[in-house]
């Protein structure tokens, strides 16, 4: 096969070669966190770990275990750089995202290290393509501090209904507040828009949640999370959890095309005028 | 007030707020004694819907005295739409829904229960507003027709969407619909729609005299909307062209009438097959120079140069015709003639001013309707 035989001459030189018999394993993940143009590409033995940043106050990390993909080759402990997220988007979904049964895009992703550009072979019907895409320095992700030794409160909801949730937020309202508490309102979003307020409930015992553990009712308000929501239409699961500082932290549970699971995460600062009470 | 609606007939509820936000951009909910009042009119006075649903409808309602009346005005029936959106899962998620009106506090709240104990809370601030009210009776029409939703569904579908007014003629044993087509330059290009009816396929059909109305074909659509989901059937009760047409949609718990405006000196009777040759309306001299151009290179061109040609020899025709009450067509074989539009505003009994710019209508300017700019611009030229 075309990409193999190329692949044997020039393994040598790279430090990073992964390899999936269907890209959009990467590419679906990488959607959801794609609300900035510029990722920050860490892999380790582990797998891949790409962040996405805003304003230094918002950060979505994607994982994709080693395991999800067929090859997993790192030289060192760990490889780095910076690169147009949206550019390597259109390049993975180069082949158009047409899902006939059967048919994949094959993709070998290789990397020389710093300096170099990050290579993608992509194959589809015996049709290779072959894309070098610019990396720049990695900047190194802030570390949110986020342990789960100062989580106050947790919940795990399915994401079904947490979908239909923020499809009907109101865009008016500048912030979403989320309220967790061990009492009545329980898990409640709400927002604030021109017309008025709305508010969704979660009662702790809809078989919606899957696990409620909320120790202190706590209020967080952040801007409307809308970029979270490509996650949440591809998860199964979420996860909510807030710290003692008032720091949100969202999992996302995906499930790709092959069943297997990958995680997405949201880390969130809260908006800092939030202490009153709605 | 405080009601609450369960079931079915939410997903009712919903569908008639969307039938309203079809006919004007504010929404007037008004708690009466005998029942809650959702209605809305256009821009123009010339559509008005009302929908009155029983204390039957709900599984609870109650109503305080003294007797508010709110007015959504259209951001706030943007988000009250917001929240009965995704009409087909409605019924497959929502358990329950409650409508608060609290006056003193110019708040109005709708929560709704739902599936997996989610409950969804939206409080609005409303205006004060004076109830609308029609003044009209659908009583004293003298043709009434009645019919499946199902039977004026099919008969629109053959019309276009962007299509405005329709005609309806009823005459001894049949029912006719019409694209309404208004300019006479029009009328020869347009293609002209026309379906027949029997009147067996009416559930009642009671007509006084030969009679023909032309009324706007976007708020018919509206309420078929909401009947074909109930599948109650439609009334159409009419008189004369100029008075408005009542559609109603009843039965025990509900009442819904949509009072439409109708154009008055309809002269969209039923006629003879239109004459075969058409350029007996041309000016010959005008088709011959137009048929000459259309051989240079550039199809756009030709066309759009023969119309203007045909318009231009018309104009001097066209403002002779309209300036005169019943002109024939000495030099055309055709004896139709665009109607002044005259709709009179359904609750202060005025008629809207004729159109005499039309006699001042310039040939390139196709708007018969035309603003006042149109006005302005002539008053402007020296």
């Amino acid at each position: 096969m075309l990409l193999s035989t190329h692949s044997q001459t020039v393994d040598d030189n790279y430090v990073l070669v992964a390899s999936l018999d269907n890209v959009r394993n990467l590419s679906n993940i990488l959607k959801a966190i794609t609300f900035k143009d510029h990722a920050i590409f860490n892999a380790t033995p582990n797998g891949l770990k790409v962040t996405v940043e805003d304003s230094k106050c918002l950060q979505a990390n994607a994982f994709i275990q080693a395991e999800i993909f067929q090859e997993f080759t790192i030289k060192e402990d760990s490889v780095g750089f910076q690169i147009n997220l949206t550019v390597l988007l259109d390049c993975l979904t180069i082949f158009g995202g047409s899902t006939v049964a059967g048919v994949t895009t094959a993709l070998r992703m290789c990397y020389n290290g710093y300096g170099y550009p990050l290579t993608l072979f992509l194959e589809e019907g015996g049709v290779v393509t072959v894309c070098k895409i610019n990396t720049q320095e990695p900047e190194e992700p802030i570390d949110f501090e986020f342990c789960s030794t100062n989580v106050t409160n947790k919940v795990i909801l399915q994401s079904e209904s947490l979908k239909e949730a923020f499809s009907e937020l109101d865009m008016t309202s500048e912030v979403l507040q989320i309220t967790m508490s061990p009492s009545q309102p329980y898990f409640r979003l709400s927002t604030f828009g021109n017309s008025g307020n709305a508010h969704y409930d979660y009662p702790k015992d809809s078989d919606m949640m899957e696990l409620f553990q909320c120790s202190k009712t706590q209020t967080n308000r952040m801007s409307l999370l809308k970029p979270s929501t490509k996650a949440l239409a591809l998860s199964c699961k979420v996860s909510v959890r807030t710290d003692s500082r008032g720091f949100l932290s969202l999992q996302y549970l995906v499930r790709n095309d092959d069943g297997q699971i990958c995680f997405v995460e949201y880390y969130c600062c809260p908006d800092e005028e939030a202490e009153e009470e709605y | 007030m405080d009601c609450v609606v369960t079931g079915g007939n939410v997903k009712v509820l919903a569908k008639a707020i969307h039938s309203l936000s079809r006919i004007g951009d504010e929404l007037y909910l008004e708690p009466e004694d005998d029942g809650l009042a959702l209605r809305s009119v256009n821009s123009s006075r010339s559509a008005y819907a009302c929908f009155l649903f029983s204390p039957l409808f709900f599984s609870r309602y109650v109503v305080c005295i003294p007797l508010v009346s709110c007015v959504l005005t259209p951001v706030l029936l943007q988000c009250v739409q917001a929240v009965f959106r995704s009409l087909s899962s409605l019924d497959k998620t929502v358990e329950k829904c409650h409508i608060e009106l609290v006056g003193e506090k110019s708040r109005l709240t709708f929560t709704l229960h739902c599936k997996h104990g989610l409950m969804k809370t939206h409080n609005l601030s409303f205006q004060d507003s004076e109830s609308l009210q029609a003044v009209f009776d659908k009583d004293s029409c003298s043709n009434v027709l009645r019919a499946q939703p199902r039977l004026l569904v099919d008969t629109v579908l053959h019309f276009p969407p962007a299509l405005e007014e329709v005609s309806l003629s009823v005459s001894g044993e049949r029912v006719l619909f019409r694209n309404y087509v208004e300019e006479e330059p029009e009328r020869a290009k347009a293609m002209l729609t026309e379906l027949s009816l029997s009147s067996d396929e009416f559930e009642h059909f009671a007509v006084g005299a030969e009679s023909s109305i032309t009324f706007c074909l976007k708020e018919l659509r509206g309420l078929l909307v909401f009947a074909e989901s109930t599948g109650l059937p439609v009334s159409v009760h009419f008189d004369l062209p100029g008075s408005p047409v009542v559609l109603s949609v009843t039965d025990s718990v509900l009442e819904v009438n949509f009072v439409l405006a109708t154009l008055s000196d309809d002269l969209n009777l039923p006629r003879s097959p239109p004459p075969a040759d058409d350029f007996l309306n041309d000016d010959i001299d005008s088709y011959l120079i137009a048929m000459d151009t259309s051989e240079l290179p550039g199809p756009s061109n030709a066309p759009a140069q023969r119309s203007n040609h045909r318009l231009e020899a018309q104009s001097p025709v066209a403002n002779h015709r309209l300036e005169s009450e019943e002109a024939e067509e000495e030099e055309t074989g055709d004896t139709e003639r665009p109607p002044n539009k005259k709709f009179r505003s359904l609750f202060f009994g005025s008629v809207c001013p004729t159109d005499s710019q039309l006699t001042n209508q310039t040939a390139t300017s196709q708007e018969v309707l035309a603003s006042d700019s149109e006005d302005d611009a002539q008053a402007a030229s020296p």
